[in-house]
């Protein structure tokens, strides 16, 4: 994939807002990932849909050029139910934070993946509420702090890849920021299939998630991504004990089932017939 | 046209089809569901879309997608439905997208009475979403009517671009009646205007005289921000004091400069009346005969029906004759219109209310007892 391309005709950079991500954030680099699967892609600007939800993560639509919808908390899958179903044509792009997509949205996630609409549906997994300040989520791990896990959390955490098969979804991701290069194919793949897909990026939040529970600079938490993930491929060939404590990464699930617009079509054409 | 034997449920369906509605999403809810029902047998054959969500909150958001890309809109609930739909039902009206939400109105609060009528909902319809919105919200008497306002519900829709609630109760939308349809070619549709500009110069929220700005669909080459955060006009986030200001005002101006258009109402027995009764739904229904039958007895009794409830059409009670010295205000609930009607009145007349909330009709006989001041009934008169 060309990685030098020329991300300023995705962005809206002649407009008057500041960027709210911090420096460090992830977020930025998940989406200079996005720009260039698209541009691979070759799918034209107006083509593309973006829906977001309410985080630090949802503000990644007010910044790109493309059809761009910034809606509710947790909400994004229904509205981009809607766009999608409306008109099929549009490649549409569906940006959650890990509280957005899968605490407050956790029933949206649940059936857009069992309904299979072809929908790019993106999970910013930074373990942590960011925009309201550092409470715990559902992806926060068991004993990390947050600003109301004070003494470390005692809940356990959803995996995404394992909700997200369960319930359906044909297309099942997990990338990093550290490597974004496969990041750049797993979404490109994940653009192409046809079905709902789910990338869950892990990005870090240095500022509040890293901050809370000691995990250093920025590049810190960048660098502790490759040490604490393996490529699903390598995966295949540690034992157990070489995988304890380690996140997969990868394409976990890429198959192909009936879609739900598709199927729609083909029920307008019967209904038509009679 | 041939008549035809329907009933309200049925009427908002054949209402939402002659009036254009190509998407519906919704969640099932007594008394509501046959109007999702017909639009998922409907819809189909018609080249439409049909999706049943996964709750109501998903259901508003998604027909709030589907507009985006120029789907005319419809969702139908009750009660705990019209709950959950307000978060999204506020990001509407601040976003000026179309769409059109059904509420047949069911006993509450909350889980209530499922199968039995209320007018509990009048007040949350106004008010029910956060923040300081514009609404409207009509009200059906009759199955005819419904299908009628089930039109000019889409057409205000999208005219003003703004979210309308059709208001119905369980006793209206359950109601069967003998009806003749208009030719389908004699129904006036409206449509929200849509930018011809290149789109470079397309300013998606900029005001202009009627305070509607054009609306593109997502997909038509006008590629643009909606966000249900505080606006400018070229959609974006802002937090300066005058854009903020002018969003909001706008917001207001383009329903009040049109309150003429919107505020739906209709005066019977009017020009000799000494007591009104002011009405609307399935209550209207009664009040009518219990006008009637009161001025069979000598009482001079006139009937305000109101059609449109927000914004609260004021001129139907300021345009009152000299020689009116009382209004009465009976409802389904606790005085909900009635408070209305005491806040134009402004003092100037007696102002009683006859308030049921037993599940049940009110009857024009309790009507004509709660004018007359005659027992206790469980009609209760304030
Ligand atoms: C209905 C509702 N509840 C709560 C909030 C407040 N809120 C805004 S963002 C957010 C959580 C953000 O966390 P996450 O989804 O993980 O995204 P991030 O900011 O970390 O990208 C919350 C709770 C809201 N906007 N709406
Ligand atoms: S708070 Fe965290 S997630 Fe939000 S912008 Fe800052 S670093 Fe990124």
């Amino acid at each position: 994939m060309q990685k030098d391309i020329d991300v300023y005709q995705y962005l809206r950079h002649e407009k008057k807002f500041p960027l709210i991500w911090c420096a460090g954030c992830g977020n930025g680099i998940v989406l200079g990932s996005m720009l260039r699967a698209v541009d691979s892609l070759k799918i034209s600007k107006d083509r593309v849909a973006m829906v977001s939800g309410i985080g630090c993560s949802g503000r990644t639509s007010t910044y790109v050029d493309f059809n761009t919808l910034h809606t509710t908390h947790g909400r994004a899958l229904s509205f981009a139910t809607g766009l999608k179903f409306a008109r099929p044509e549009l490649t549409t792009l569906v940006v959650m934070g890990d509280g957005d997509g899968l605490s407050i949205g956790g029933n949206h996630f649940i059936h857009a993946a069992r309904r299979n609409i072809d929908l790019t549906a993106f999970i910013y997994n930074n373990n942590i509420y960011g925009m309201t300040g550092g409470q715990v989520s559902p992806t926060t791990p068991g004993g990390k702090i947050a600003s109301t896990a004070p003494m470390g959390n005692i809940e356990n955490n959803f995996d995404t890849i394992k909700v997200a098969e369960a319930c359906g979804a044909t297309f099942v991701a997990r990338g990093t920021t550290y490597d974004a290069d496969a990041l750049d194919e797993i979404i490109a793949i994940g653009i192409q299939h046809k079905g709902f897909s789910v990338i869950e990026v892990l990005t870090p939040c240095p500022t509040i998630y890293g901050r809370y529970n000691r995990l250093g600079s920025a590049v810190d938490m960048l660098k502790s991504q490759l040490d604490d993930t393996i490529p699903l491929e390598q995966a295949k060939n540690m034992s157990a004990e070489e995988l304890q404590g380690k996140t997969l990464t990868g394409i976990f699930v890429n198959e192909d089932k009936r879609e739900f617009c598709e199927e729609y079509e083909k029920l307008v054409q019967r209904a038509q017939k009679k | 046209m041939e008549a035809k034997l329907l009933m309200g449920n049925e009427a908002v369906a054949e209402g939402a089809l002659a009036g254009g509605v190509n998407f519906f999403a919704g969640y099932p809810i007594t008394p509501s569901n046959e109007i999702g029902e017909i639009m998922s047998r409907r819809l189909p054959g018609a080249g439409g879309k049909f999706i049943q969500m996964e709750d109501e909150i998903a259901s508003m958001g998604c027909i709030i997608g589907a507009s985006i890309s120029g789907c005319k809109t419809m969702t139908a609930t009750s009660g705990p439905g019209f709950s959950l739909m307000q978060e999204n039902l506020g990001f509407a009206a601040m976003t000026e997208v179309p769409c059109v939400v059904v509420n047949v109105m069911r006993g509450g609060p909350s889980t209530g009475m499922p199968t039995l009528p209320s007018q509990g909902d009048i007040q949350q319809a106004r008010w029910g979403t956060h923040g300081d919105h514009p609404i409207i919200a009509l009200c059906p008497s009759t199955v005819r009517e419904v299908f009628d306002l089930t039109i000019t519900s889409l057409n205000f829709a999208e005219q003003y671009r703004t979210p309308v609630v059709l208001l119905m109760d369980e006793v209206i939308g359950h109601l069967r009646e003998k009806v003749v349809l208009p030719q389908v070619e004699s129904i006036e549709i409206a449509n929200r205007t849509q930018p011809t500009c290149p789109p470079e110069w397309y300013r998606p929220f900029e005001d202009n005289k009627s305070g509607v700005p054009l609306m593109a669909s997502f997909g038509d080459g006008y590629r643009y921000h909606i966000t249900g955060l505080t606006h400018d006009e070229m959609g974006f986030p802002t937090t300066k004091k005058d854009e903020v200001t002018a969003l909001n005002h706008r917001l207001h101006r383009k329903i009040r400069q049109a309150f003429e258009d919107i505020m739906l109402y209709e005066t019977f027995l009017m020009e000799d009346a000494t007591a009104v009764i002011v009405a609307y739904g399935c209550v209207m229904r009664s009040a009518k005969s219990a006008a009637l039958e009161l001025r069979q007895q000598g009482k001079k009794v006139g009937l305000i029906k109101l059609t449109t409830l927000w914004p609260f059409p004021r001129i139907a009670l300021e345009n009152m004759p000299e020689q009116v010295q009382e209004i009465f205000v009976p409802e389904m609930n606790m005085g909900q219109i009635y408070r209305e009607v005491t806040r134009v009145n402004q003092g100037k007349l007696r102002v009683r209310k006859i308030t049921k909330v037993d599940g049940e009709l009110i009857t024009p006989d309790e009507i004509i007892r709660g004018i007359k001041r005659e027992g206790a009934d469980s009609a209760k008169r304030y």
